[in-house]
């Protein structure tokens, strides 16, 4: 078996398996598929399989590898196909239907079926290049080119289940160096890349390390924090998925730098990809002898297990993860004391986000001063981006700090599906805030989004349009913190109830002027006392509504007109005689069993029956778009 | 069930912190927290019955019902809540006859909602047994209910 006990080892280990890497490229043809949970539910395991039964029997000898996300999801599911001596193409929208015209053009005949390539996957090990054929680098894509990739650099290209192909492309070579270094060293070399924290609050990331260095005590914890409770964040998911050793091997410089000899995983139960990608990881670096007694020879101890989350977003905060994970109710803690000094089981601990722990190696290899030239003001290097809502191409990306919210909208993203008007962008999910079109110049760094009252958060965007109604989205928002708050402080409790209370009022039509200005009050009131950061970012998203969009919520409030059309107590649907061609897809649909119709005759909607779901609307012909909606009070519909 | 309960324990580190993957456990066998579990987890760990409950319905993972034998779980995080969740929601509740949180009469589903399943780039989506569907109409999501039910 290959074991590392020392680092001459581990680079004979890394030849080795750099030589079985290049060998993929040169050897067979070579089937890439994208397989992150994303891919997956696209139907990418149907696509392979549909793969291998095209060609079996053909005789044609083919290799299969799984790769992680790159990011393009939605061209989702991604093959890359690489013939000998011909560049590798990635291939967009490759559904199990298509793969009959995949294996003819793009695997069987000479041609590399131009119109579906999505680009050419040029890798430095991979000697064919996009150059030689009129296709355009993947890289040069337009979603990919203004992107820097540290933290994502093996996501979409290496087999997640393989430590080879990390170790191929330089994996571990880090912590190698790491460990003939001094932890203080380590430290000022974190310092120097002005790293901030990646979950959310933006800590320095070398500073937390020197306090729990300096913490008295011989047991020290490490904790990765993979909860990602924010509804509309999937980065560290595809960390996760698409690299996890890069994660490994963050927690294990981090290790090294505080003086941990247990590391935790905590991550939340919905990802039961990442998990069983994480626990195979975690197997092969200790069979590798890359986590476990004596490391690499230099004495470090260390291994890492995964505690698994049971749903609840408050236990993404530290300290009422760490009560989690102790088998407590979630509910967070005041401090000080802080966890570098007494955290889990009163020990000191270090607690990091899994993107703060991806970019690590990247630091270590190449020093502080190259991450820090990367990125604007106190906000350095690179930030992972969720790109999800009312945007052409959404997925993830990772781009230098600075870069403005336009330009990842629109050039990265493509702008808004149908050419609608941006009404705005999320940023930092239920603790965050909702930017308006008017400031999409803002810079995506910790401190502009602040002055526009939002946050960065994990990095989740969602793009809205004119369809979203801005007052049902704080209502959103605010039932999604009133049922995750734990309870434990009182204006959390209470003040978030009572703040949904108010908006529920405005979405039904029934609020007044002055519940606007009780809303702010009890907003400022939650803000400034609650216990945790779940309490203190709560009101975010109605703070910053009511400062740019204050006009939305007084249309709901002065003539009961919900002009998204959204707030289903302030909007009713209609079919359209002259357009309903009677096809009965919306009575089928109806759930309500409120559409009424004879054949060739326009259908009818009962509206007391009518929920009001929308479901008629999403299921009628885009040819016939016979469904309508209007605001204010039911329309009697007349045939 | 104490017997099973103890055989929990014996894969873990030890008692501490040891409520959590237990209840974990036992959802995993079982596929929900059943009365007797949380009496023998506390029996075993020496906690009372009502701090067993107390964690198990601070976590939404844990279900105290049986649930179904296909889980369909329809995402409203915060994209799919804009791409069309509810509508997905209010369809499979309607068809199914139950409302979020339950299972049907014949056991044959439970439906859940889940805050988030991480992967908004492909919103709506829900999960059925695990497994994770993308880009739904409310009409497709039936169809894929249907044709598990034949
Ligand atoms: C309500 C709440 C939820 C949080 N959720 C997460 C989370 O899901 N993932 C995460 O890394 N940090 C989360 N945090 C931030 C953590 O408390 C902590 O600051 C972070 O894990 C530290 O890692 P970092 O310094 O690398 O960012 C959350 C904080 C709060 C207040």
């Amino acid at each position: 078996m290959k074991r590392a006990s020392d680092s001459v080892d581990l680079e004979k280990i890394r030849r080795e398996a750099k030589k079985a890497w290049d060998d993929l490229f040169s050897a067979d043809t070579l089937v890439c598929t994208g397989m992150s949970t994303c891919g997956i539910s696209a139907l990418a395991c149907q696509t392979q399989d549909a793969i291998k039964e095209e060609l079996s029997g053909r005789d044609f000898p083919a290799r299969f590898m799984k790769v992680g996300c790159l990011g393009l999801c939605y061209a989702e599911p991604l093959v890359y196909v690489k013939k000998i001596g011909m560049p590798m193409v990635c291939y967009g929208y490759v559904t199990p239907e298509v793969v009959p015209s995949l294996v003819d053009k793009a695997i069987l005949g000479d041609d590399l079926w131009k119109e579906r390539a999505l680009g050419i996957v040029d890798l430095p090990d991979i000697k064919e290049r996009s150059a030689q054929t009129d296709i355009p680098s993947i890289w040069d894509h337009p979603m990919l080119k203004p992107q820097i990739r540290i933290a994502l650099r093996n996501c979409g290209i290496i087999d997640p289940e393989s430590i080879d192909h990390y170790l191929a492309r330089g994996g571990y070579s880090a912590l190698a160096k790491a460990l003939i270094t001094k932890p203080e060293a380590i430290i000022e070399e974190v310092k120097g890349s002005g790293l901030r924290g990646r979950g959310g609050a933006g800590f320095p990331t070398g500073m937390k390390w020197e306090f729990c260095r300096k913490a008295r005590g011989r047991e020290k914890y490490l904790i990765c924090n993979a909860d990602e409770g924010d509804p509309g964040a999937f980065m560290d998911r595809s960390v996760l998925e698409g690299d996890p050793h890069s994660v490994l091997e963050g927690m294990l410089i981090a290790a090294h730098a505080i003086g941990s000899t247990a590391g935790i995983i905590y991550c939340r139960a919905e990802y039961p990809l990442a998990l069983q990608r994480l626990d195979i990881a975690l197997r092969q670096a200790r069979d590798y002898g890359l986590l476990g007694d004596d490391i690499l020879g230099s004495g470090m101890d260390f291994d890492i297990t995964i505690k698994e989350g049971a749903g609840a977003f408050v236990c993404g905060e530290e300290t009422a993860l760490m009560a989690s994970i102790e088998g407590h109710r979630g509910m967070p803690k005041t401090r000080p004391p802080f966890p570098a000094n007494a955290g889990l089981w009163s020990k000191p601990t270090n607690i990091n986000n899994v993107e703060t722990f991806a970019n690590l190696s990247a630091i270590i290899n190449r020093g502080g001063d190259w991450y820090n030239s990367i990125g604007i003001g106190r906000s350095k290097g690179t930030k992972t981006l969720s790109l999800a809502g009312a945007v052409r191409r959404a997925g993830l990306i990772e781009v230098p700090m600075g870069i403005t919210l336009r330009e990842i909208i629109f050039d990265i993203g493509g702008g808004i599906p149908g050419d609608r008007a941006c009404k705005g962008v999320l940023t930092g999910g239920p603790s965050g805030g909702c930017i308006p079109a008017a400031h999409l110049d803002t810079p995506v760094d910790y401190e502009s989004l602040a002055k526009v009252g939002s946050i960065m958060g994990s990095g989740s965007m969602i793009i809205i349009d004119e369809g979203t109604c801005i007052v049902d989205l704080a209502r959103f928002f605010l039932t999604f913190t009133q049922r995750e708050s734990c309870g434990k402080c009182t204006p959390c409790r209470i003040g978030t109830r009572q703040m949904l209370g108010i908006l529920e009022k405005i979405t039904r039509g029934e609020a007044d002027l002055s519940d606007l200005s009780k809303l702010e009050r009890l907003a400022n009131a939650v803000r400034n006392g609650s216990l945790c950061g779940l309490g203190s970012t709560a009101p975010n998203p109605v703070l910053t509504t009511l400062r740019f969009f204050k006009s939305e919520f007084e249309e709901h409030i002065l003539r009961g007109n919900c002009p998204s059309l959204v707030c289903k107590d302030l909007t009713s649907f209609y079919i359209d005689p002259g357009s309903c061609r009677s096809c009965g897809i919306c009575a089928e649909s109806c759930p309500a069993e409120a559409i009424t119709g004879q054949f060739k005759e326009a259908h009818v909607i009962d509206q007391d029956k009518c929920i009001r779901c929308g479901v008629c609307i999403s299921v009628c012909p885009e040819k016939f778009s016979a469904i309508t909606r209007k605001s204010g009070k039911k329309v009697v519909q007349c045939i | 069930m104490e017997a099973k309960i103890r055989a929990l324990l014996e894969e873990l580190p030890g008692k501490e912190g040891a409520l959590i993957p237990l209840l974990q456990g036992v959802q995993s066998t079982l596929g929900y927290i059943s009365q007797d579990a949380v009496e023998a987890i506390g029996e075993v760990l020496g906690i009372s019955e009502s701090e067993v409950y107390g964690v198990a319905t601070f976590y939404s993972e844990f279900r105290l019902f049986e649930p179904g034998e296909h889980q369909v779980k329809v995402c409203l995080g915060t994209s799919c809540y804009l791409k069309g969740g509810r509508e997905l929601l209010e369809r499979l509740s309607r068809s199914l006859g139950i409302p979020p949180g339950r299972t049907t009469p014949d056991g044959r589903f439970s439906l859940e909602t889940v805050a988030c399943l991480g992967c908004c780039s492909r919103s709506p989506v829900m999960a059925v047994d695990g497994v994770v569907y993308g880009n739904l109409t409310p009409l497709q999501a039936k169809a894929i209910i249907a044709d598990l039910d034949e």
